[in-house]
């Protein structure tokens, strides 16, 4: 069925048709609306979810904790501060290994506040065992918010699934919704191994884990992400082959006969690829590297991407405040360490606190990785693109 | 009413090699809740003395499923259990009538976990609440907590040569929890085993959230003798310092009510932490624990006997 719906929207549809046990969640701009849809769902009788209108996003993502390690299959959505003040339980879900799902609209976090998109919330997150998968579009939120669910179940380890704030999450678009039968026949019943519920057969979960077995159980935490991408790449190919939308884990657009290519995440990816169209329009060899999935960070999809190009210019809309820039920099400099041959990088820092990115501006930005390859050298690794410096 | 006899024909959820110190109040209410429990149970416990000493991989003292999740969040965790209890009953995978029971210390619960308690009350999520409030922080070493009463020495209100101990008196939760309405509220003790079990299956039968306020001695923090546990807890219902009362349909109801009402130097003075008032240049912080002692057990009365 073809409609038009914001990301907000199009999240809360996709979780009506998941249908999960227990959502779980306290609104946030400008996540709320899709927090709010969920409440009317429940109400109208439209889901079988039991929901908990949580006091916080900390009681929220705890509550979704304890449904999940109760068996349920379990959702909420959150932006900015919203997980910021989940950070702690975001590791603790990871490792007791519940596969919750997260509908996150993407804000700056304070200080200052703003309520617009840059990705330093999710990306504040990174290291927290969750898997991160990023929507250029409407249509891929809807659409990856409910392969998450199936590759988390899978891989048994948390995803949140992000949207641009406001660009996306407010911006009505045209998607395709599939029909409500098919998604729960798509993912199944959540299958669990352990769950609290089974009161014959006790277990004790989250215990006091000291020096001689914390980093055995760490170690495996870590072993379940590093087995990630292939569950990834199943569900993709699953969907896929279902409902006729394919998905990559790195999305490459006019990238094999490019000479440079930019690198970005989320919304800027749509706005890109119109760049790339005008730019090969006066025939000039553009391509653009998008990452979906950033964590786990998929290192050969990327490598075999950068490999192709000789400059690569990486958006970031998140700055590590550490003085090595983005963090999509910083993870592709890393990868290329040990690579035979490594493209120019320059780092552009932009749009942070919502500031806008046109057309124009990377169309500029392509112009200027051409003078790079041209001069052989990077004039400055990271620069703060569209910011008043003075 | 439960008999001894009974309680030790039944099979123990909470079992012995765990770690806790000798003469330990948190792993006797472990286990008096959970024998006086007559449904299947499940245990969620907040970080704390009793989580840290329980559940030390690859052991556990939990013969129950039981979930530790954060310090501050064990209401929460738990209202998450009993509402994926109650999404799968509805849809018919679960058919057992099982009963939820979140563990905090005074920490966890009068301080960094009170805003999630509170949610889980309000949200009238059927869980039974314990709070063992050994009055302060144990688990890390003693600091004071809003329960720790007043004098009280603490490695966060040491007894010094200018201040005696913790000046703030105590925080009144049960009161703050009974202002929630919950289905079922209570203040108990170890030494009352009967009253402690009787309150526990009337919390576990009320239809709603519960909490029970369980007077844990600490013989690290409050320095006595490991073997005074239980004499301790009733000198402290003696003195009035922990009246057991109960509080269910908006009625209040004392359960037990000292024949004599001691002072409380009685129950001061067989702690170490109470040690320096007794030398103190003045009698004011007693007097002024005293007096806050005799205004709630007063107006405890007045509220029991109202209607």
């Amino acid at each position: 069925m073809i409609v038009a719906r914001t990301g907000n929207e199009a999240m809360a549809e996709a979780m009506r048709q998941i249908n999960p046990d227990v959502v779980a969640a306290y609104p946030i701009t400008p996540a709320t609306e899709v927090v709010q849809l969920f409440a009317k769902f429940v109400s109208d009788g439209k889901v079988d979810t039991e929901f908990v209108p949580a006091e916080s996003e900390h009681s929220a993502i705890s509550a979704c904790c304890g449904a999940s390690a109760a068996g349920a299959r379990v959702m909420t959505s959150t932006a900015s501060q919203g997980l910021a003040l989940m950070h702690e339980i975001l590791y603790i879900a990871a490792g007791l290994r519940l596969p919750i799902v997260i509908c996150l609209v993407n804000r700056s976090l304070s200080s200052p506040i703003n309520i617009h998109c840059d990705h330093s919330d999710s990306l504040g997150s990174r290291d927290s065992g969750w898997i991160q998968i990023f929507s250029e579009n409407t249509q891929e939120a809807y659409d990856s918010t409910i392969q998450a669910v199936k590759i988390a179940e899978s891989a048994l380890l948390p995803a949140m699934v992000t949207t641009d704030g406001f660009i996306l999450s407010h911006g009505m678009e045209r998607i395709e919704l599939l029909n409500d039968q098919d998604v729960p026949k798509f993912l199944g019943e959540r299958k669990v191994k352990y769950s609290l519920l089974d009161v014959d057969n006790p277990i004790t979960l989250g215990p006091l884990d000291l020096q001689d077995y914390f980093f055995e159980h760490k170690r495996s935490e870590i072993d379940a992400m590093n087995n990630v991408l292939p569950i990834i790449e199943k569900v993709q190919k699953e969907f896929g082959d279902r409902f006729g939308r394919f998905y990559p884990v790195v999305d490459e657009y006019k990238l094999d006969d490019a000479e440079v290519a930019i690198l970005v995440m989320g919304s800027t990816g749509g706005t890109a690829k119109v760049a790339v169209e005008r730019l090969r329009e006066k025939g000039k060899k553009v391509g653009l590297i998008r990452a979906r999935i950033y964590r786990p960070f998929p290192k050969s999809h990327m490598l075999n991407a950068l490999k192709k190009v000789d400059v690569v210019g990486i958006m970031d809309r998140s700055d590590t405040l550490s003085t090595l820039g983005g963090h999509l920099y910083n993870d592709c400099r890393s990868i290329l360490y040990d690579s035979d041959k490594r493209p120019l990088l320059k780092n552009f820092i932009y749009g942070l606190g919502g500031r806008d990115i046109t057309i124009e501006e990377i169309e500029s930005i392509y112009e200027n990785l051409f003078a790079l390859k041209k001069a052989g050298k990077v004039d400055k690794d990271i620069v703060y693109f569209g910011v008043r410096e003075e | 009413m439960a008999t001894l006899k009974e309680l030790s024909h039944q099979e123990e959820k909470f079992v012995g090699g765990h770690r806790a110190c000798p003469g330990c109040g948190a792993t006797i209410i472990a286990r008096q809740v959970l024998l006086a429990a007559q449904q299947p149970v499940v245990v969620g416990c907040a970080t704390g003395c009793l989580e840290v000493a329980t559940t030390i991989f690859p052991y556990s003292a939990w013969n129950v499923p039981f979930i530790h999740n954060a310090f501050e969040n064990v209401a929460a965790t738990m209202s998450g259990v009993e509402t994926a209890y109650r999404a799968l009953k509805k849809k018919g995978k679960i058919n057992k009538d099982i009963r939820f029971i979140a563990f905090g210390g005074d920490g966890g619960t009068y301080d960094i976990g009170l805003q999630s308690l509170s949610g889980m009350i309000e949200r009238r999520h059927r869980v039974l609440y314990v709070c063992y409030n050994n009055e302060a922080y144990m688990n890390t070493g003693i600091q004071r907590s809003s329960a720790t009463p007043r004098g009280a020495h603490t490695t966060t209100s040491p007894a010094g040569t200018v201040i005696p101990g913790k000046i703030q008196l105590r925080k009144n939760l049960t009161e703050i929890i009974i202002a929630h309405e919950p289905a079922y509220a209570a203040q108990a003790t170890i030494g009352y085993w009967n009253d402690l079990i009787t309150k526990v299956r009337k919390a576990l039968d009320a239809d709603g959230p519960s909490f029970l306020n369980i007077y844990s001695p600490c013989r690290l923090g409050w320095a006595y003798a490991p073997e005074m546990t239980v004499k301790v807890t009733k000198i402290a219902v003696e003195t009035c310092i922990w009246p057991l009362y109960e509080y269910q349909d908006g009625k209040y109801r004392i359960t037990v009510k000292p024949k004599e009402k001691k002072p409380i130097t009685e129950f001061l003075k067989l702690q170490g932490r109470f040690g320096h008032l007794f030398k103190w240049r003045d009698d004011l912080p007693i007097k002024e624990f005293q007096a806050e002692v005799d205004r709630i057990w007063e107006r405890l009365l007045k509220r029991s006997q109202a209607d």
